[in-house]
């Protein structure tokens, strides 16, 4: 599974433009699927199982969009100015290298600082693509980039850029995998514009008109030096989310959950994530209403080019997917 | 290129009729009169929702035709008296995102008789020079529109007062946004091509939330959809000489193509399509800036099952203030890219994944 992580996590897909990733993504499930489809968002949506007597209709989502850079303004010596897709803090720009979608690469740099107690906003940074001037520069206005950082192998933890949410996308296709035989009619859908409207959740939940929707997303710890308070940590097992700040996961959704680890003996965490949100949010509201929760992996350093889980972590949140997934569920 | 619509008299005639009727949000009727009334005698379709969206279907002829829904907002930004001081004095709230530091001094006209009234203010004879540093909060500006008649009620709209103006190359009105994507879009209408079926949603409530385009798009379940509307032009000279890099769009360089806003990021195979329709007919055009803002493409492109979604705009200076400034040319070479687009619009465009 390590080498799947690392294909998925060095693909540059901002959201938006998830073309490449979806290609990476529909290599690995088409010969696991009953159906693959693509809709208008590029939602990549992947069924296995029929459903048939007790299942359900469940929809799985994993986004594939990462964040990300688009270029604003091209100066006359061809340094690029930029804004963000998706929640970006300016702390972790400076240095940066960046990969273009059409395939330039740049670093990110900043004006001169007049005090250096204070961070520079976007609008005083730019991108270095080693261009002269905005003649000979390969970036135009709108085109888009995305951290480049080469995968880390620990051992036990694993680090990458865009682990948010490759490594949900990792767990569902490893999933799909794993799944024998299912009693459901279970659609993995692999999401598009998480990071920026949770847009492709949304069209993708009103399309596949569930029963119950789960999303697999990355979630925030608290086990780091002075770090946010929250009682998640790596290697605690995957997090059952009970709330965060765009969703409250319903009960129903938990209580399965929480039922399937403890009867095949998976270690889990239970999750209060104060901000932040997920493609629940979006399945939750969808046409008349679904029943949705979020099975969370743990990561540290959200939103930079080094995000890290734990190995056991990821095998658990599959093996818990795979549990869930393979009885009758009863949400009464 | 093919037929495309002229902008003449006519045409300039109805900006104006439009630009100068009031339709704050919540509150379109005039707008959708005006509407009503051009497209009626062609449409092969054409009724007002339960929002007061003004929805119209003119069909094309022959196999094949893709499904496209246009879309303009008739509503602008105002006001809404919200208490009866007596005397004819009332406070105000804003309706959309209005920049308080432009309304002092503005005259207005208040309800759906547009009555005269002025956002009034202290005299510089009274005021200290301390308080001309500081900018007057909402909550202690007035709209007076003098004693008598008792016709003004809290809850009446008011909008700016402003009359539209050519002046050579440009025009000087209030509410060009959107007024000059309405314009465009009835004659979008007016000249429809026959290889697409044009959808055509005049929308409410777009300053206030996109909530008219929500409906509209959930009702016509198009293909693919195009909001028009008007966007700021930032451009000009930086006071101390360095490089306006902040601009958003720049007037005389053509309509705006949307690459990302706060609301959506436009789907790329129309936005290459409608660079392509730009280079190919000698249109000029400009992407704007990715950054904040947005159109009702924000809500489109999430209705139903997701509608590949992108936004052009004529680009406009001083925004949502009592008085935009627009380029006919500009004007004109949207119309024509939008035109053509229809045009060469084949199921070819969307057969391919996005991406």
């Amino acid at each position: 599974m390590k080498s799947l992580i690392q294909k998925l996590t060095e693909t540059f897909s901002p959201s938006g433009y998830e073309s490449a990733i979806r290609d990476v993504v529909r290599a690995e499930v088409e010969p696991l699927a009953d159906e693959v489809r693509v809709d208008a968002l590029g939602n990549l949506i992947v069924r296995k199982g029929n459903g048939s007597g007790q299942g359900r209709r469940i929809m799985l989502a994993g986004h594939m969009d990462e964040i990300g850079l688009i270029a604003s303004h091209v100066d006359e010596n061809g340094f690029v100015r930029f804004t963000t897709i998706g929640g970006i803090r300016p702390q972790v720009l400076h240095g940066a290298r960046v990969v273009f979608v059409n395939g330039a690469r740049g670093v990110i740099g900043g004006e001169r600082y007049e005090n250096w107690n204070q961070m520079h906003p976007y609008d005083k940074m730019f991108i270095d693509v080693g261009a002269a001037s905005a003649k000979d520069c390969p970036v135009r206005v709108g085109d888009v980039a995305a951290f480049e950082r080469a995968f880390l192998d620990m051992g036990d933890k694993l680090v990458a850029k865009s682990m948010d949410d490759r490594i949900g996308v990792a767990v569902m296709v490893e999933t799909l995998r794993q799944l024998k035989s299912t009693p459901h009619e279970v659609y993995f859908v692999f999401t598009t514009q998480e990071e920026v409207t949770l847009g492709g959740a949304a069209t993708a939940a009103f399309g596949v008109d569930p029963e119950i929707g789960v999303s697999v997303d990355v979630t925030a710890t608290g086990d780091t030096p002075k770090g946010e308070k929250m009682e998640v940590s790596l290697g605690k097992g995957p997090a059952v989310k009970i709330k965060d700040g765009g969703m409250l996961a319903d009960p129903r959704i938990v209580d399965w959950m929480i039922r399937s680890a403890e009867s095949a003996k998976i270690p889990y965490q239970r999750e209060v994530l104060l901000g932040g949100t997920t493609d629940a949010k979006a399945m939750q509201v969808a046409r008349a209403g679904v029943p949705a929760g979020c099975l969370s992996i743990p990561c540290r350093y959200i939103h930079s080019p080094s995000e890290m889980v734990e190995y056991n972590d990821v095998q658990n949140a599959v093996k818990l997917l795979v549990a869930m997934l393979s009885a009758p569920v009863s949400l009464d | 290129m093919p037929n495309t619509p002229k902008i003449g008299n006519t045409q300039l005639k109805l900006l104006e009729k439009l630009c100068n009727a009031v339709a704050v949000s919540g509150d379109e009727g005039e707008v959708r009169q005006i509407v009503l009334e051009e497209l009626r005698p062609l449409a092969d379709e054409i009724k007002v929702d339960a929002l007061g969206n003004v929805l119209v279907t003119k069909n094309g002829g022959g196999a094949n035709r893709l499904r496209v829904m246009l879309d303009a907002h008739i509503d602008e930004v105002g006001f809404m008296l919200v208490d009866d001081e007596k005397d004819g004095i009332f406070r105000f709230e804003t309706v959309g995102s209005l920049d308080v530091r432009q309304l002092v001094g503005k005259q207005v006209l208040v309800g759906r008789e547009h009555l005269p009234g002025v956002i009034g203010a202290k005299p510089i004879h009274l005021t200290t020079a301390d308080e001309r540093k500081k900018s007057i909060p909402l909550d202690s500006l007035r709209i007076d529109v003098g004693p008598g008649g008792g016709k003004v009620k809290v809850g009446d709209r008011a909008a700016f007062a402003t009359r539209f103006r050519r002046v050579g190359p440009s025009i000087f009105a209030k509410a060009i946004d959107d007024r000059i994507g309405v314009a465009t879009l009835i004659e979008l209408v007016k000249n429809a091509p026959a290889n697409v079926d044009v959808l055509a949603a005049f929308t409410v409530q777009e300053e206030v939330g996109l909530r008219g385009a929500k409906v509209a798009a959930h009702a016509f379940d198009p293909d693919l959809a195009i909001a028009i509307d008007s966007t700021p032009a930032n451009d000009l000279p930086m006071h101390d000489g360095s490089e306006n890099i902040s601009y958003n769009t720049k007037l005389d360089h053509g309509p705006a193509i949307y690459v990302a806003d706060a609301g959506t990021l436009g789907d790329p195979r129309l936005i290459r399509f409608l660079a392509e329709t730009g280079d190919l007919n000698g249109i000029k055009y400009q992407f704007r800036q990715p950054g904040g803002g947005g159109t009702d493409a924000g809500a489109i492109h999430k209705a139903r099952a997701g509608v590949p979604s992108v936004s052009v705009s004529v680009p406009g200076r001083y925004a949502h203030t009592a008085a935009g400034l627009s380029r006919l040319d500009d004007w004109k070479a949207t119309l024509s890219l939008l035109h053509a687009a229809l045009t060469r619009m084949t199921p070819e465009l969307l057969a391919g994944e996005r991406r």
